[in-house]
């Protein structure tokens, strides 16, 4: 019978059914992360235990990593103290680590990739949601708890239950100006912050036939913020090209194996689908987060929601607790919204490609007066392709601070934080209230091209506008 | 190691009404920079408690006559967001051994199994009662059980629903899977060596 990726994935990994009918489910990859690491690490050391497979960990820091000068001793201690933690047991158990020496430092999700250990077929944990990006490979992908991230040191497995697969087509062609972060933020805002709940999403069709690699980790990225537990897409060409040359990827004839068989763990030609959604890629806008969840988007041209004119008790109430949150004006254009800060970065869209997209318009332009801007590349890797080509240059020339890699400002477990109810233009992944380290900061979510417009018009803009985006 | 049986939990409740609570409101994340989970419970809802009271309210879980509350009761989609366990490790450091939401966000759903915080689902109209009924009388006491299906209160009954496996965790005492994990060491290797990425060292 024709199959999904995820029924085949899933099968191949299955170990055993358990006892309270859950799968015990075989994790070939494991990534670690200085944040939700040290105290799984603790819980195997107060039970005795070893890491099962060491040479299938890999780690890396990023969370807490300053981005203005990466060097140690970190001026915070608790981050100081992370890192020397996970050193430390990296070194304790034989795992491999990317340190911030190794060149190959940077956000989890981004090192997976840029390694060639991320690969079709394979299941991946990590303690972090946004796990979900490496199913771009055609890899089932899953974000756990840090007691999750003791079992896979444990045993490289996971209890979990099955998951339905619902088939997401984005057919036709993206109008100019529309990238991969607008295709993710219009299917979220579409399908809701819990419509995944209990799927996987499986991306497919002419949209993302035609995205690079970097294009649907983007997507993948973010299946998480529309309550699906994994996104994927299946494996093609685009992936096997992307993939050879890693240092982790297959050589010689075991490539040539590794593609055959990574080609046959796509979804069988008319495989069933619990469900199957088709968006028209021609239909979806810029779009701009203007509330407090990553569902709570508009295009770019649209107005600010009023709850007068929401349907259900309940969209009315959600609408005004974020407009009260967010202090925008019901009605309003959200074009033209005074932003204070404007942040390209995190694992959402801090990769060469979005770089090059925005220094390909940036030229030429400046920062608007009184905008903090800065640029955060989410790898080692992604900085030095970027000064190679001169695209650090393009953004410092206009006035954005050029840093080193890291989560930064998605999260501010670093020293990059919003101060008071600063207004950013963000291309990372959610719009929580306080998400950016002001409990009371305002976080706008789009994709790279409109946060560098916001940049320097100094408000919310349509990108194709300011830049003249026609191609 | 013998896990408790979770089959019931009795003890006063607390409203933080709404819905698409995300974890980083329940645990902000300058809260994770430790190496340890200790301590976690006073970050429980930090910045929404601060914004409360700076508007000159008091906050559930500040209010004294809550003190003590076991059970916290919320809205739809409850945990979204971060896989931090953060989250419900703050739940339950602060003291908490229950939830009653209308449903929950998959990764915070099963953190909280894992550790042993049941996370129970009913129906909203049902959720506004009980809430209710805590805000008339904080000292009432509800009994959230897992073997009959039902939350009591004040005589009264309603339905919950919890998915079957984490309801078996529970009850069976089986909520953290270390141990099968680890009796399963043979047949883990027999899956990884029929796997050619796993198997090619």
């Amino acid at each position: 019978m024709a199959q999904s990726l995820f029924q085949k994935v899933w099968s191949a990994h299955s170990v055993r059914t358990l006892a309270n009918g859950q799968t015990q489910l075989l994790i070939g990859t494991h990534l670690i992360h200085e944040v939700t690491s040290p105290q799984a690490f603790g819980m195997l050391r107060d039970l005795g235990l070893k890491v099962a497979m060491p040479h299938r960990t890999f780690a890396t820091v990023d969370h807490i990593v300053p981005t203005d000068r990466q060097s140690e001793p970190f001026s915070d201690p608790l981050a100081d103290a992370m890192i020397r933690e996970l050193r430390k047991n990296c070194t304790a158990h034989g795992i491999t680590y990317f340190d911030l020496a190794s060149g190959r430092q940077g956000i989890v999700h981004m090192v997976g990739p840029e390694q060639g250990i991320t690969q079709p077929g394979t299941t991946i944990a990590c303690g972090d949601s946004h796990t979900s990006t490496h199913g771009a490979f055609g890899a089932i992908a899953l974000g756990i708890g840090t007691s999750q991230v003791r079992d896979v040191l444990a045993t490289q497995t996971i209890a979990l239950g099955p998951l339905k697969v619902r088939r997401i087509n984005v057919g036709g062609r993206l109008r100019p100006g529309v990238y991969a972060k607008d295709v993710i933020l219009h299917i979220i805002r579409t399908l809701g912050v819990n419509g995944g709940t209990g799927f996987a999403y499986e991306y497919g069709g002419a949209v993302f036939d035609g995205f690079s690699m970097e294009e649907r980790m983007t997507v993948c990225n973010m299946s998480i913020e529309g309550g699906a537990r994994v996104g994927y897409v299946n494996p093609d060409e685009t992936t096997f090209a992307y993939l050879k040359g890693r240092p982790y990827s297959p050589t010689g004839p075991a490539w040539d194996a590794a593609v055959a068989r990574w080609r046959a763990t796509a979804s069988d030609p008319g495989c069933p689908y619990d469900d199957v959604v088709t968006i028209q890629g021609a239909d979806i806008p810029p779009t701009v987060t203007w509330g407090i969840n990553p569902g709570q988007g508009i295009a770019i041209t649209e107005n600010i929601p009023d709850p007068a004119k929401a349907g259900a008790a309940d969209e009315q109430a959600s609408i005004t607790e974020a407009l009260g949150y967010m202090k925008l004006t019901a009605g309003a254009p959200i074009k033209g919204t005074r932003i204070d800060v404007a942040f390209l970065g995190s694992c959402t869209n801090a990769r060469l490609s979005d770089f090059k997209e925005v220094a390909k318009y940036l030229k030429g332009h400046r920062v608007a007066p009184g905008v903090k801007a800065i640029a955060v590349p989410g790898s080692q890797i992604v900085g030095r392709l970027c000064a190679e080509l001169g695209i650090d240059r393009v953004f410092r020339e206009a006035g954005f601070e050029w840093r080193e890699a890291g989560c930064s400002m998605c999260l501010a477990m670093n020293p990059d934080k919003l101060v008071g109810d600063q207004l950013c233009a963000s291309s990372s992944n959610r719009n929580f209230k306080g998400r950016q380290g002001s409990p009371t900061g305002r976080t706008l979510l789009m994709s790279p091209l409109m946060v560098a417009a916001a940049a320097v018009t100094g408000g919310v803009a349509d990108a194709r506008e300011v830049f003249g985006v026609n191609n | 190691m013998a896990l408790a049986n979770i089959t019931s939990i009795t003890g006063r409740g607390l409203a933080v009404p709404g819905n698409d609570i995300d974890t980083d409101r329940i645990i902000p994340a300058r809260f994770l920079k430790a190496v340890t989970f200790d301590g976690l419970g006073e970050g429980l809802f930090y910045d929404a408690r601060k914004a409360v009271s700076a508007a000159g309210q008091v906050h559930p879980l500040d209010d004294s006559r809550f003190s003590g509350a076991k059970i916290l009761l919320s809205g739809a989609n409850f945990g979204c967001g971060s896989s931090r366990e953060h989250a419900p490790q703050a739940i339950q450091k602060f003291g908490f051994k229950a939830v009653v939401a209308e449903s929950y966000a998959e990764i915070f759903f099963g953190n909280a199994t894992t550790i042993g915080l049941a996370c129970v689902s009913a129906e909203r109209a049902d959720i506004a009662r009980l809430a209710a009924a805590i805000g008339a009388d904080p000292a009432l006491e509800l009994t959230v059980d897992l073997v009959a299906r039902e939350i009591r209160f004040g005589g009264q009954a309603v339905k919950l629903t919890m998915r079957d496996s984490a309801r078996d965790a529970l009850v069976h005492g089986r909520w953290d899977p270390i141990g099968e994990l680890l009796d399963g060491r043979e047949a883990v290797a027999a899956t990884a060596a029929g796997l050619p990425y796993l198997a090619a060292r």
